[in-house]
């Protein structure tokens, strides 16, 4: 059973793919959420009227399904000869799909965050900045973590789709041992592991922050 | 004719009820009355079986509940039980909820069903609510639904768990009125409550207890105004 | 503008063969739903049964239907099974992954539903004479479709955004893929992908609406 072709450098080959899935994430998700912030912020401020039209773009990146809007947003950067490496263009889709989960649950947060606490805070002289970076800010963060650490999660398995703009991520790396040593279901169940071990941590991590904060507030 | 014997039971190591004797006939008015932990609650989810016992007998009309041949959803139609939580169907309307069990459990038709259900839910006030859904009434509404859908399956004796606990001051009225109308009506009934004024006009006997055991039981006016028991006297000055 | 012409007389032409493609996108999203369905129920079940095998099988599917890409699962269907002999046909291999997708995400949709029915409603439910079947059937079940509806109406748009990813295994009948196949004879990937999109975006809106509209009838409580 355990007679097979995989080689020390195949696994170090699919290492890498991990390494970029994980670069590919991490660039993605922490542009995704300054955007997100900065989105959830102005349509908790303005209102839903004058957000409607922030509202509507950041719907479509939730309804079209991802391969097409990277698929869009490469063929755009072609067009604007942005000359733009597929990296690039990459992380680009994926900060706006990022951003545009990480809106919801940015003004979710927000909205979480009692009147009376924020009216507490005002009466006290804060300005609205101070209002925001102490009071509304760490309660919101509070909420808002279990829905972010899912999204990190669900971003990372998404990212999976770049391998069409012909990144070499884990899957792609996979597929191309597949191919080379025609061995399909051991390879695969060997990339699948490396997903679980990779997600673990994280979900682990917002467990144990969300058990950590929940309780005495 | 309800015959509690020597009932015993036990959640894990904390024994609950301690040997209870009890026996309510045809017509009687019973009150249980006692602090929080007292068994008093346990007691009644027994004598329907929703709680199995761990010795000891209970028999309804002869029945025993707990054996084993003993067909509990048909000897749970002739004992109603009304909870503290009243425990509405959030999905269906006041009259569906009430309709639901002679429908399905008894196997009624709609109109007969139907006919029931109006019947109860005007006896009990709520003629004009059979179209709403439970959530948009008062909880004592909801707690007076609760004791209509037990009638509707014409129950021998009634059963009420502290059905006033869980309601706001203002609403304990109507939902005690209720239960004096029933009882004016001859319904054989045993009420866990705290509301001693209620305990001391509608029983024919009220039961005492504490910590698993039953201190005392009398007729009201002797269990309220000359306790013999040195924990009823306490318990009676703790709540006055 | 960008010194490239738009040319979307074109891609408007090739409209009539892109919405036949949204028609077997709409087909396979509906299968995998009612496959992915089916199996949540069984995989709730065995959760329920308190037996450790079929237990550990339902909690195995689940955490790595929710653990690993939705191509990675496809992919399994389409390169994985060839280890047994296996072949399946793009679609079937699409289909079954997206259901295996479905499956899992349904069956811990199933399970918070059957949490939030309180254990005192099937009690209240006993107490008027009626079976455990009756109780669950009668009390329970109703109100942990109402619970159930919303996460379900979500995956159902997943499922059709999920059909995408078949073109990565050769799918050439779907929206995708039809897309994709006028793209390599033309090359105006960004008139025709744009198309796709918009139709892409019409289905999951309109899915999200009848689903609304239907809710508001069903659950009027």
């Amino acid at each position: 059973m355990f007679n097979t072709a995989l080689s020390w450098s195949d696994l170090a080959f699919l290492a890498q793919g991990a390494g970029m899935t994980l670069a590919v994430t991490a660039v993605s998700v922490a542009a995704g959420t300054v955007l997100g912030i900065l989105f959830g912020v102005i349509r908790f401020q303005v209102g839903p009227y004058w957000a409607a039209p922030l509202t509507f773009v950041l719907d479509v990146f939730r309804s079209v399904p991802l391969l097409i809007q990277l698929v869009l947003g490469n063929a755009l950067q072609a067009i604007m000869k942005l000359g733009w490496a597929p990296f690039t263009t990459s992380c680009v889709v994926l900060s706006l799909y990022t951003a545009a989960y990480c809106t919801e649950i940015v003004r979710g947060g927000i909205d979480s965050v009692p009147t009376n606490t924020r009216r507490a805070a005002r009466s006290l002289g804060m300005s609205w900045f101070q209002d925001m970076r102490y009071i509304v800010a760490p309660l919101a963060v509070r909420v808002s973590l279990p829905s972010w650490i899912g999204l990190t999660l669900g971003v990372m398995k998404d990212s999976a789709l770049v391998l069409w703009l012909g990144l070499i991520e884990l899957l792609r790396a996979s597929q191309i041992l597949v191919t080379r040593l025609q061995e399909p279901l051991f390879i695969l169940l060997i990339c699948g592991a490396i997903y679980f071990i990779i997600s673990l941590p994280i979900a682990r991590l917002g467990g144990y922050l969300e058990k950590r904060w929940s309780p005495n507030d | 004719m309800i015959e509690i014997e020597n009932v015993r039971k036990s959640f894990g190591s904390l024994e609950v009820l301690k040997g209870i004797n009890l026996t309510v006939a045809k017509g009687e008015v019973v009150t249980i009355i006692g602090g929080s932990g007292s068994g008093k609650s346990t007691l009644l989810t027994c004598i329907n079986g929703l709680e199995p016992i761990d010795s000891g007998r209970i028999k309804i009309d002869g029945t025993e509940v707990h054996a084993r041949s003993t067909d509990l959803n048909k000897l749970r139609q002739k004992v109603g039980i009304v909870f503290q939580q009243w425990n509405a169907f959030p999905h269906l309307t006041v009259l569906e909820n009430v309709m639901l069990a002679p429908r399905k459990v008894l196997g009624l038709s709609q109109e007969k069903a139907e006919e029931i259900a109006v019947k109860q839910l005007t006896h009990v006030g709520l003629a004009e609510k059979l179209a709403v859904y439970p959530n948009r009434m008062s909880g004592g509404q909801q707690q007076r639904m609760a004791i209509a859908r037990a009638l509707a399956m014409s129950p021998t004796y009634m059963l009420f768990d502290e059905v006033t606990s869980a309601l706001d001051p203002m609403l304990v009225g109507e939902v005690l009125d209720t239960l004096r109308m029933l009882a004016s009506e001859g319904m054989t009934m045993i009420c866990v409550t705290h509301e001693m004024k209620f305990a001391r006009e509608v029983s024919d006997r009220v039961a005492f207890f504490h910590q698993g055991v039953m201190a005392e039981i009398a007729p009201p006016e002797q269990l309220f105004d000359a306790p013999q028991n040195a924990e009823t006297k306490k318990f009676l000055a703790a709540t006055h | 503008m960008f010194n490239y012409t738009f040319h979307w007389n074109q891609a408007l032409k090739a409209l009539p063969q892109m919405l036949d493609g949204a028609l077997v996108t709409l087909q396979i999203a509906l299968l995998s739903m009612i496959i992915g369905m089916a199996i949540a129920i069984a995989l709730t079940l065995f959760r329920l049964s308190g037996n450790r095998l079929l237990g550990g099988f339902a909690t195995a599917w689940v955490e790595v239907a929710r653990n690993t890409p939705a191509l990675f699962q496809i992919y399994m269907a389409h390169f994985g099974l060839g280890n047994f002999g296996i072949h399946l046909s793009p679609f079937v291999a699409l289909l079954v992954g997206i259901a295996f997708n479905n499956a899992g995400y349904l069956a811990e949709n199933f399970r918070g539903a059957l949490k939030a029915i309180p254990e005192t409603q099937t009690r209240a439910g006993r107490s008027l004479g009626m079976t455990s079947l009756q109780a669950f059937r009668l009390i329970v079940m109703p109100q942990m479709l109402r619970v159930a509806f919303l996460p379900a109406t979500n995956q159902m748009v997943w499922a059709i955004l999920m059909t995408s990813l078949g073109v990565t295994v050769g799918m050439n009948t779907d929206l995708a893929g039809v897309t994709q196949e006028l793209n390599a004879r033309s090359f105006r990937t960004f008139e025709f992908f744009a198309i796709a999109a918009v139709i892409y975006y019409v289905i999951a809106k309109a899915v999200t609406l009848a689903a609304r509209v239907f809710a508001a009838r069903m659950f009027r409580y």
